[in-house]
C-alpha cells in the first residue's frame, strides 16, 4: 500500500493567506464607508446646529423671513402634542396586541396579528399619512393635529406590538409555571408576574417607537400641516419640528436655513438620546435574562 | 426522577445504536441500549433545543412553539375566572384592532383611488404624462424614479453592509464588536428629514462640484446610466442618501443571518485547512445566502418607501429618465409635494393611487422576505 503525502504548495498557501487578510481589509473598509457618513452628518448637525441654537429658538414664535430671530417654540410644543396623542392611542393597543401575540397567540387571530403587524411596520410612512388624510382631513375639511396623531399612531402600533411580544418572550417559561404551581390563573400570571418582569423591555420598545415617530415628517406634511402661531386646538393645524425643518430647508432664506440646522440639532438630540438610553437598557436586560 | 414518557417529543422514533444519526451526542454516548431512558435522552431528537425549553413539567410540550402552550387548571373562584376570561378577550380585541387597522389602511387606499382606476385602469401605471392642470395623470416617471434610485442604493449598500456583517459576526473581537453594532444602529435612528437637510446643504453641492465630474471622468463615466454631470439634485444623489439609510438595516439583518450559521460547519471547513476567509466564503455565505437575500429585499422595501431624504435631493422633475445625473421624481416625493395642494378630486385620487402602488410593493417585498426566512428554517 502506498501512502499518499499531502504537499502544501508554499506559494499557493502564501497567496491564500494574503487573500484572507485582504478580505478582512475590505470588510474594515466597508465599515469605514458606513461610519464616515455617520460621523460626518453628526458633526455637521452638531456644529452648525449648535452655532444657531439659542434660548430664543426654544421659547419664541417664528420671526418673519429675511430678518432672522424668533424661534420654534410652537413647533416644539406641537411635536410634543402630536407625538403624545399618538402614544395615547398607540400604547394600549400596541402593548395589548403584544400580550395577546405572546401569551395567547397560538391561533388564527394570533398568527394574523403577527403577520399583519409586521406588514404594517413595513409600510412606507407616507402611506400612513395618505390614509389619515383620506380618513380625517378630507372628512373634517381641514388639516389638524389630530389627523397627524392618527397617522403617527398607525406607524407606532405595530412597532410596539412586536417589541412587546419579544419582551414577553424573553421571560422564561419557568416563571409562568412557578406562578401556575402556586395556584395563580393565567390572567393574573400575565399581569402580575410576566408583565412586571418584562416591563423594562416593554417600555424600551415604546421608547424606540416614540423616537421613530418623533422624527417622522412625511405623514405630517398633509395632516398636521404647519402653523406660524401657537396651535389653537387639536382640530387645528400645528407646526412640528420635522415639518419645520423641511419647510425651512427648502425656503429661499439663508436665515431660515440656519434655523433648520438648529431644529435638526434639537430633533437629533431627542431621537438619539432616547435611542441610546433605550438600547443600552434593552441590551443589559437581555444579557441578564440570558443569565450572563 | 423523570419518566421517559413525559419527555416524549414529536420526531422520528429513536432506534438502537443512535441510528437517528446526525448528532454528536448520540455518537459520544457510545453504544446505546434501546430500552434505556438515558439513551433516549442522549439522542439528538430527544435533546431539547436549548436549556430554556427543557422542562420537567408534563403540562408543557418541550417543543411547543407557544409560551403559554399549556392550560393551567381553571381557577375555582368565580371572580378569578371572570378576570381570566375578560383579560383574554380584551387583549384579543386589541389584537383584532391591529388587524382592523391594516385592513382600514388597505381599504382607504383602494377607495380613495377609485376615480383614477376608473379613468385609466392599469394603464395609469404605464402613462408618462402628469399634468394636474389638464387633469392628465400617469405614474410611470415616479415608478421608474423610485425603482432606479432604490436599486442603485441597494447596489451600493449591499456589498458594504455584507462586509460589515461579516466583520462583526466573524472577525471582530467582542470589545470592538458591541460598540460597532451600537454605532451602526445609531445610523438607522437618524430621522430621514435630517439626512435630507444634510443632503441639500452638504452632499448636493459636493456632488455638483466634485463627485459627479470625477465619476464622469473615471471609467464608470462610460456606463450608459451616467450622462453629463449637471446640478447636484439628481437620481444619483438621492441614491447615495438612500444607500446611507438602508445600510444599517441590511447590515444588522444579515449579521443575524450569519450568526445563525451552525458553528460545526464553520469548524469543519477550518479543520479541512481552509483559511478564515475561505470558511466565510464557502460555508457562511453559502449557508446564509437566502437570509442575506431576504435582508436585501427588506432593505429594498425600506428604500422604496423613504420620503423626505429623497424628496429633498432627487430634483423633483417629472420626466422619464434613465440617466442618473439628471433630476427625477419618486413616488413618495410626488405625494409629499402635491397632496397638500391637490385641488381636484382626480388629482387627489391619482396621488392616493400612487400610495396604493407603494403599499402593494412594500407588502409584496415584506411578505417575500418573510417567506424566504421561513424557508431558511429559523
Amino acid at each position: 500500500m502506498s501512502t499518499e503525502t499531502f504537499v502544501v504548495n508554499p506559494v499557493r498557501l502564501r497567496l491564500r493567506m494574503v487573500r484572507d487578510h485582504a478580505m478582512v481589509g475590505l470588510c474594515v473598509l466597508a465599515l469605514a464607508a458606513a461610519v464616515v457618513p455617520l460621523v460626518w452628518i453628526l458633526w455637521d448637525v452638531m456644529a452648525i446646529g449648535a452655532a444657531n441654537l439659542s434660548w430664543a429658538f426654544l421659547t419664541e414664535l417664528p420671526g418673519p423671513p429675511t430678518v432672522g430671530g424668533g424661534g420654534w417654540a410652537n413647533a416644539i410644543v406641537g411635536s410634543a402634542v402630536v407625538v403624545g396623542m399618538a402614544m395615547l392611542m398607540g400604547v394600549p393597543v400596541g402593548v395589548g396586541a403584544g400580550i395577546y401575540m405572546s401569551e395567547y397567540g397560538d391561533n388564527v387571530l394570533g398568527r394574523a396579528t403577527r403577520f399583519l403587524s409586521e406588514v404594517l411596520a413595513g409600510i412606507p410612512s407616507i402611506v400612513a399619512g395618505v390614509v389619515a388624510y383620506g380618513l380625517i382631513v378630507v372628512t373634517m375639511g381641514r388639516f389638524s393635529a389630530m389627523s397627524g396623531a392618527v397617522a403617527l399612531a398607525i406607524l407606532f402600533i405595530p412597532v410596539v406590538a412586536i417589541t412587546t411580544q419579544e419582551a414577553l418572550r424573553l421571560i422564561p417559561r419557568d416563571q409562568r409555571e412557578a406562578s401556575f404551581a402556586l395556584g395563580m390563573a393565567e390572567a393574573p400570571t400575565t399581569l402580575r408576574v410576566v408583565l412586571p418582569a418584562a416591563m423594562g423591555n416593554v417600555l424600551t420598545g415604546v421608547m424606540i417607537a416614540t423616537a421613530r415617530i418623533a422624527g417622522e415628517t412625511a405623514p405630517l406634511l398633509f395632516t398636521a400641516f404647519n402653523n406660524r402661531f401657537w396651535m389653537e386646538g387639536l382640530d387645528q393645524p400645528t407646526a412640528t419640528i420635522p415639518v419645520n425643518i423641511y419647510a425651512y430647508a427648502i425656503s429661499p432664506f439663508p436665515e431660515w436655513h440656519d434655523q433648520a440646522w438648529a431644529g435638526a440639532f434639537v430633533l437629533l438630540a431627542i431621537v438619539l438620546v432616547s435611542n441610546v438610553i433605550a438600547r443600552t437598557l434593552w441590551a443589559r436586560r437581555a444579557r441578564f435574562m440570558r443569565g450572563e | 426522577m423523570v419518566e421517559p414518557d413525559l419527555r416524549r417529543v414529536p420526531g422520528p422514533p429513536v432506534e438502537a445504536g443512535g441510528a437517528a444519526g446526525p448528532g454528536r451526542a448520540a455518537g459520544r454516548s457510545g453504544v446505546a441500549r434501546p430500552e434505556s431512558g438515558r439513551a433516549a435522552a442522549a439522542s439528538p431528537w430527544a435533546a431539547p433545543l436549548s436549556p430554556r425549553t427543557e422542562t420537567l413539567s408534563p403540562l408543557a410540550g418541550p417543543l411547543s412553539p407557544r409560551r403559554g402552550g399549556h392550560r393551567p387548571p381553571a381557577p375555582f373562584r368565580l371572580r378569578d375566572r371572570l378576570v381570566q376570561r375578560w383579560f383574554r378577550y380584551a387583549t384579543g380585541l386589541v389584537a383584532a384592532l391591529v388587524v382592523a387597522v391594516t385592513l382600514i389602511v388597505a381599504h382607504q387606499l383602494w377607495v380613495g383611488s377609485q376615480s383614477t382606476w376608473q379613468e385609466w385602469g392599469l394603464s395609469f401605471l404605464t402613462r408618462t404624462e402628469w399634468n394636474p392642470v389638464r387633469g392628465e395623470f400617469g405614474a410611470l416617471p415616479f415608478i421608474a424614479g423610485t425603482l432606479l434610485t432604490s436599486l442603485m442604493a441597494l447596489a451600493m449598500a449591499v456589498p458594504v453592509s455584507l462586509g460589515i456583517a461579516i466583520l462583526l459576526s466573524e472577525y471582530a473581537p467582542r470589545f470592538v464588536r458591541d460598540p460597532l453594532i451600537f454605532i451602526v444602529e445609531l445610523l438607522a435612528a437618524i430621522p430621514s428629514v435630517v439626512l435630507g437637510l444634510w443632503g441639500i446643504f452638504v452632499l448636493a453641492p459636493l456632488m455638483q462640484s466634485r463627485i459627479l465630474p470625477a465619476i464622469a471622468a473615471s471609467p464608470l463615466g462610460w456606463l450608459p446610466i451616467f450622462g453629463e454631470p449637471g446640478p447636484g439634485y439628481n437620481l444619483f444623489t438621492a441614491s447615495v442618501i438612500l444607500a446611507i439609510m438602508v445600510l444599517p438595516i441590511i447590515a444588522s439583518l444579515s449579521r443575524e443571518v450569519l450568526l445563525a450559521v451552525p458553528l460545526d460547519q464553520k469548524e469543519a471547513a477550518l479543520a479541512l485547512g481552509s483559511t478564515r476567509w475561505e470558511a466565510v466564503q464557502h460555508v457562511v455565505l453559502a449557508y446564509g445566502r437566502s437570509g442575506i437575500f431576504s435582508a436585501a429585499i427588506l432593505g429594498l422595501a425600506r428604500a422604496l418607501g423613504e420620503t423626505m431624504a429623497v424628496t429633498m435631493t432627487i430634483g423633483n422633475r417629472v420626466a422619464l429618465t434613465f440617466d442618473y445625473f439628471e433630476p427625477g421624481y419618486s413616488m413618495t416625493a410626488i405625494i409629499a409635494n402635491e397632496l397638500r395642494e391637490a385641488a381636484t378630486e382626480l388629482h387627489v385620487s391619482a396621488l392616493v393611487a400612487v400610495g396604493l402602488v407603494l403599499f402593494c410593493l412594500s407588502f409584496v417585498l415584506n411578505a417575500a422576505a418573510r417567506l424566504l426566512v421561513l424557508r431558511l428554517g429559523r
